[in-house]
C-alpha cells in the first residue's frame, strides 16, 4: 500500500471512529438535550413539584386571561393531547398569541399550576408578506365552508 | 522517505498537469491572484443587489413585520460558517493524505472568515432573537452547538499559531478541523433532532422552502454574495500566508518585491 493510500485509510478509519463516538454520546444524552419538554410529559410526571423545567407547545385558543392587575396572565400551554396551565407575571413578547408557539420556564405547583418566570414565543420557519397570509387564511376559511 | 517530508505530489506537480499543478506554491498563488479579484467583484455586485433586495424589494413578514429582514444575513452567514468549517476539514484531510502544503495553507486562509461569519450569525442571531422570542441567547441545541463552532475555530486558530513549526502547526490543525467537523451536521440537525427553541430550515435541498418565493431569491442572492466574499478574502489571505511560509524561497522573494513595486504579476515574461 502506497503512502498516501495508507494515510487516507487511517483518517477514514479515524473519521468513522469518532463519528459513532459522538452519535453513541448524543443518543446518550438525548433526554438532557432537550430544550423543553411537552405538557404529555408533565401529565406523566416528568416534572416534580417545585423543581424549575420549560414546558413547549401551543398557547391553547380561548386560554389567554388577564387578571385585573393587568400583568398577571394566565393561559394554557398544549401539545393537542394534554395541557398546562401557566400563570405569569410580566410583559409577554410580541410575538406571543393564541395558536401560536410558546415556551414557559418555572416551576410547577403543587394545585399542578406552573408559575412562569419567564415565557419565550415561539415562531416557526414559514415567512411570507401579510397579503400571501390573508390569502392563504381566506382559502383555509372558503375550504371550510365548502365542507360544513 | 524520511529525509524527505515534503512527499512527493509537490515535487513532481510542476511536472503534471491539471489540477496536481496548483500543488505547487507558486502556481497556487499566480492561480490565487487571478482568481481573487472577480470574486471580490462579484460579491460587491451580488452584495449590493442582496442589501438591495433585502431592504426595499422584499415584503416585510406576516407575523414578525419589518425585523425579519435580518434572516437576510443571519442565515447566509450561519451556512457559511458551517461551510467553510467543512471545508478547513476537507483541505485538511487532502493535507494529510496527500503532504500538500497548500491544502493546509487553505484551511488556515479559511478560518478566520469562518470565525467572523459564525461571530455574524450568533450576534444577529441575538438580535433577532430579543423582539421575537422574547430573549438574546437561550441555551438550546442550535444555539449551543453554533456557540461551540465558534470556539472551535478560535480554538484551531490559537493552536496553529501556538506551533512555530509549520509542519506540525499544519497536522494539528487539521486534526482539530476533522474532529471539529462533527459538530457541523449537529448544528444543522440540532432543530430536528431536539426540542428547540430555534425553529426549523426555511430553505433546504429536500423540500420545498416554506417562504414567499421573492424571499427565498433574495435570500440566495445574499448567500452568494457571502460565498465570494469569503472566497476571494480566503484566496488573499492564501496568498499572504504562502509569501510568509516561503520566504525563504526565490519565487516569493521575487513575487514580494513585485508586489511592493507595484509592478504587475503578469510581466514574468518581460525580463
Amino acid at each position: 500500500m502506497r503512502g498516501r493510500h495508507k494515510r487516507l485509510v487511517i483518517v477514514a478509519v479515524g473519521v468513522a471512529l469518532l463519528a459513532a463516538a459522538v452519535g453513541l454520546i448524543l443518543s446518550a444524552f438525548r433526554e438532557n438535550l432537550v430544550f423543553f419538554i411537552t405538557p404529555s410529559e408533565v401529565a406523566a410526571g416528568k416534572a416534580q413539584v417545585g423543581q424549575f423545567f420549560r414546558v413547549g407547545g401551543l398557547v391553547e385558543r380561548g386560554s389567554l386571561r388577564r387578571e385585573e392587575d393587568g400583568v398577571t396572565v394566565y393561559f394554557r400551554i398544549t401539545d393537542t393531547v394534554h395541557g398546562l396551565t401557566v400563570v405569569y407575571r410580566g410583559a409577554l413578547p410580541d410575538l406571543f398569541a393564541e395558536g401560536q408557539g410558546a415556551v414557559a420556564e418555572g416551576v410547577l405547583r403543587a394545585d399542578g399550576v406552573m408559575e412562569a418566570k419567564r415565557v419565550l414565543a415561539k415562531h416557526d420557519e414559514t415567512y411570507m408578506p401579510p397579503e400571501a397570509a390573508a390569502a392563504v387564511e381566506q382559502a383555509k376559511r372558503a375550504a371550510q365552508s365548502m365542507k360544513e | 522517505m524520511r529525509k524527505h517530508p515534503i512527499a512527493s505530489v509537490e515535487e513532481r506537480a510542476g511536472s503534471r498537469g491539471g489540477i496536481w499543478r496548483f500543488a505547487s506554491p507558486p502556481e497556487f498563488f499566480r492561480l490565487c491572484g487571478m482568481l481573487a479579484p472577480w470574486f471580490a467583484g462579484g460579491g460587491l455586485v451580488l452584495g449590493i443587489a442582496g442589501l438591495y433586495g433585502a431592504f426595499f424589494v422584499a415584503p416585510p413578514d406576516f407575523r414578525q413585520g419589518e425585523v425579519y429582514r435580518i434572516i437576510y444575513i443571519h442565515v447566509p452567514a450561519a451556512w457559511m460558517s458551517m461551510i467553510i468549517y467543512l471545508a478547513m476539514a476537507f483541505w485538511g484531510v487532502v493535507g494529510l493524505v496527500l503532504n500538500t502544503r497548500v491544502s493546509f495553507v487553505l484551511a488556515h486562509a479559511l478560518a478566520p472568515t469562518g470565525a467572523l461569519w459564525c461571530f455574524v450569525a450568533l450576534w444577529s442571531g441575538a438580535l433577532w432573537g430579543k423582539p421575537t422570542w422574547g430573549t438574546y441567547w437561550a441555551w438550546d441545541a442550535r444555539m449551543t452547538s453554533q456557540l461551540l463552532l465558534l470556539f472551535l475555530y478560535l480554538g484551531y486558530m490559537a493552536l496553529v499559531r501556538a506551533i512555530d513549526e509549520p509542519r506540525r502547526a499544519d497536522r494539528a490543525g487539521a486534526l482539530v478541523a476533522i474532529v471539529g467537523a462533527v459538530n457541523v451536521p449537529i448544528i444543522y440537525f440540532s432543530v430536528q433532532w431536539w426540542n428547540t427553541l430555534h425553529q426549523g430550515a426555511s430553505v433546504s435541498l429536500t423540500k420545498a422552502p416554506a417562504m414567499a418565493t421573492v424571499m427565498v431569491v433574495i435570500l440566495l442572492v445574499m448567500t452568494l454574495a457571502v460565498w465570494f466574499y469569503s472566497i476571494a478574502v480566503a484566496l488573499w489571505r492564501a496568498r499572504a500566508l504562502l509569501l510568509q511560509r516561503e520566504r525563504g524561497s526565490v519565487w516569493a522573494q521575487e513575487a514580494a518585491r513585485r508586489s511592493l513595486f507595484k509592478t504587475p504579476m503578469r510581466s514574468t515574461t518581460r525580463e
